[in-house]
């Protein structure tokens, strides 16, 4: 059996055809695209091209919205510290507890700095409340930084409304996308959204290549300041191959939406229902009504998720976890702690993310030895008893902690 | 994922000694908070010798964790209640070809649970006597809890005094600005300010910088005056360095007692190393000694 990958929500495979566009410009277009010869003639042109792609995807108005940069990151770090120089008397910022730490470290640091940030809580499905958001929003508030989708449980936000209700208000909108740009359709121009982040390699372009796309008139400063490049908001020569990748692997992602919500969507669904149909004691993660077509998370209780991913690597399937260890930290995810998901669950969470090179059979693989897994790790647990947990687990096993 | 040695792997996948022994007269339950990990370990003592016939763990935990609980059951069979005390958390990772820097805690874990077991055993109440917090250096695998104890107890106020105390940020350097965001909560509770320009409380032994070249007489020398300044550190965690044989620019060195298999003595080493180029102004590389007779024997061929 061929390994099976399952962890699109970390990175993807690069699409072959978007590997041939690339080579060109490492080995005969490479000149710079600020040159005049012919080793970089068609290089403006090729970025052009790619502009034009990622506009298609996410639906702005304009190409020069589109500032290519170099991950996700540094779009949501550009964002989040533009608005605060822009508008220096604003010190408030609003996010969520279930940001990436893209987000919510640099919330951290400012928030060392001086500023107030309000980070919106969810409740046990993963959901914000719109009412007190309202509330939250005011002429102190430099910008709301909100994520589109959930990378942990692919929980989408109503971001489009609440760009709008921030907008009415006053206030810059910014949304982390990077999980949600080419798994979900959508159209910026109809939006209030003045910020959006993307990123390359979570829709098979390379690594090291983002997007940030910034609304024509809104208040702006670069972080990176030096040449000309990206119109002066984001200097630095340009990654011409990447930037030719993600636009073709933008018009792959265009072309494939409806794929995404259907046969993917009909993949994670099927391994989904297989999981908690033949595991007892499991649940999925989220909101269920409102997700991400590719991409489930399910809490196997009692048991740990590491020792769950090393059985499952040995089977030749990858996924992840929300477990403290496979990230060497403290604590369980800080998404599945906000959804007040007990430890002995929180720990034993994990995700897979599909994405359109997976196929049925894969699924069936999975689903073949996924009951084994957990059957033999629950055989190891304090919690476990034979067939089931053991009553009341949480007082008949009660460990001194330390 | 970790880099988990191959011990580690046969441990987890092949577990010794899952689930309770029937007839336990001994039980110790404990977790480790900083992982959600937990371990019961039931055992059968001979009342006559207070031998361990049997060991059995249930944990839930990472693959580690498993493979600790897994490898202490086999350390553990056949040693009397006094034996098995002298278990130490190094000894499971030392079975167990070593355990990554974040994952120390779940050999911490099997010898605690070792001990309650035997508490239990013996009718007395075990109380854990540490407390962990988030790892801030992963050279030297130094936890926050410990140094926040460290700056208070020690009256530390700069970076350089943490690391001279505790080795933490000792290593790569890249913790240092999480070490000074405890300096600054630390001295903050204490009515002070964290001023990174401030004095250490101790300067560390100076050792003037020379300027090479040098004979090898006097680098051997030089090297010796480094590992000396270095070796009250390595003594607190009970190891020591000798240094063997010097060929051109390579030191060779034994790490002994503690740091004698200590997962962390490559880290070490690199530290040594790290000094005494900072000391010699020129490039000098420590390998351990076992690594010499190989090299030796290349060139005699």
């Amino acid at each position: 059996m061929t390994d099976i990958y399952l962890d699109n929500n970390a990175t993807t495979k690069v699409d072959p055809a978007v590997v041939d566009v690339m080579i060109p410009y490492f080995l005969e277009q490479y000149g710079n695209p600020s040159s005049i010869h012919k080793f970089a003639d068609g290089v403006a042109r090729g970025l052009k091209q790619a502009r034009q792609q990622v506009q298609a995807l996410i639906g702005c108005e304009h190409d020069s919205e589109i500032i290519f940069t170099s991950c996700g990151t540094e779009s949501n770090s550009t964002a989040i510290l533009s608005a605060i120089k822009a508008q220096p008397n604003k010190k408030e910022i609003i996010t969520t507890t279930v940001e990436h730490p893209a987000i919510l470290s640099l919330c951290d640091y400012l928030e060392k700095e001086g500023y107030t940030i309000h980070r919106m809580p969810v409740d046990k499905a993963g959901r914000l409340n719109l009412e007190s958001y309202k509330k939250l929003l005011s002429d102190q508030v430099a910008i709301v930084s909100v994520m589109w989708a959930n990378n942990e449980t692919g929980t989408i936000f109503p971001v489009v409304e609440m760009a709008a209700l921030a907008n009415a208000a006053g206030v810059m909108f910014h949304t982390d996308a990077v999980q949600a740009v080419g798994k979900i359709p959508m159209m910026l121009q109809d939006t209030k959204i003045d910020m959006l982040s993307l990123s390359g390699h979570k829709l098979h372009a390379p690594k090291g290549i983002g997007v940030l796309y910034l609304r024509r008139g809104t208040r702006y400063r670069p972080l990176l300041r030096g040449g000309h490049q990206e119109r002066g908001r984001r200097a630095g020569t340009e990654n011409t191959a990447s930037i030719v990748g993600l636009g073709k692997a933008c018009e792959l992602a265009l072309s494939h939406i409806e794929y995404e919500n259907t046969k993917v969507k009909a993949m994670r669904d099927r391994l989904e229902r297989g999981i908690t149909e033949q595991i007892p004691h499991c649940f999925v993660t989220g909101d269920m009504y409102n997700r991400l077509p590719n991409t489930t998370d399910i809490a196997f209780e009692y048991i740990e998720g590491e020792s769950i991913l090393m059985l499952l690597n040995k089977a030749g399937i990858a996924a992840s976890s929300g477990s403290a260890c496979t990230s060497g930290s403290l604590e369980p995810s800080h998404v599945m702690r906000a959804m007040d998901i007990p430890y002995t669950a929180a720990h034993g969470t994990i995700r897979f993310s599909f994405s359109r090179y997976n196929t049925m059979h894969e699924v069936d693989e999975v689903l073949k030895v996924m009951p084994g897994i957990v059957a033999t790790l629950r055989k190891l647990s304090p919690y476990w008893e034979g067939d089931g947990p053991v009553a009341n687990p949480e007082q008949a096993f009660a460990p001194t902690y330390s | 994922m970790w880099d988990y040695s191959d011990k580690v792997k046969e441990h987890f996948f092949n577990p010794k000694n899952a689930g309770a022994v029937v007839d336990a007269n001994a039980t110790g339950e404990v977790g480790s908070i900083s992982c959600g990990d937990a371990l019961r370990l039931t055992l059968k003592v001979d009342d006559e010798s207070e031998v361990i016939l049997e060991a059995g763990f249930q944990t839930f935990g990472c693959g580690s964790a498993i493979a600790s609980s897994s490898v202490l059951t086999e350390i553990i069979k056949g040693m009397t209640l006094d034996e098995a005390l002298k278990v130490t958390n190094q000894d499971i990772a030392d079975h167990l070809e070593g355990l990554p820097p974040e994952k120390m805690h779940c050999s911490v874990m099997g010898r605690e649970a070792l001990q309650a077991a035997i508490a239990n055993y013996r009718g007395e109440e075990w109380k854990d006597d540490h407390e962990e917090g988030a790892l801030i250096c992963k050279c030297f695998a130094i936890d926050a809890v410990m140094i926040e104890e460290m700056v208070w107890a020690n009256k530390l106020r700069t970076v350089e005094d943490v690391t001279n105390f505790t080795k933490a940020g000792g290593g790569c350097a890249a913790c240092h600005e999480d070490i000074e965001a405890i300096l600054e909560k630390v001295l903050a509770e204490k009515g002070e300010k964290f001023d990174p320009t401030a004095a250490p409380v101790e300067a560390p032994a100076k050792i003037a910088a020379v300027k090479a070249p040098l004979t090898n007489l006097q680098r051997i020398k030089k090297i010796e005056e480094v590992l000396e300044s270095l070796r009250p550190s390595l003594m607190a965690d009970g190891g020591d360095v000798e240094l063997v044989e010097v060929i051109g620019n390579t030191a060779y060195v034994n790490m002994t007692g503690a740091c004698n298999g200590c997962q962390m003595a490559a880290m070490t080493i690199a530290g040594i190393q790290q000094r005494l180029m900072e000391v010699m102004g020129e490039f000098i590389k420590v390998v351990p000694a076992s690594e010499m007779k190989k090299l030796v024997n290349i060139e005699v061929a």
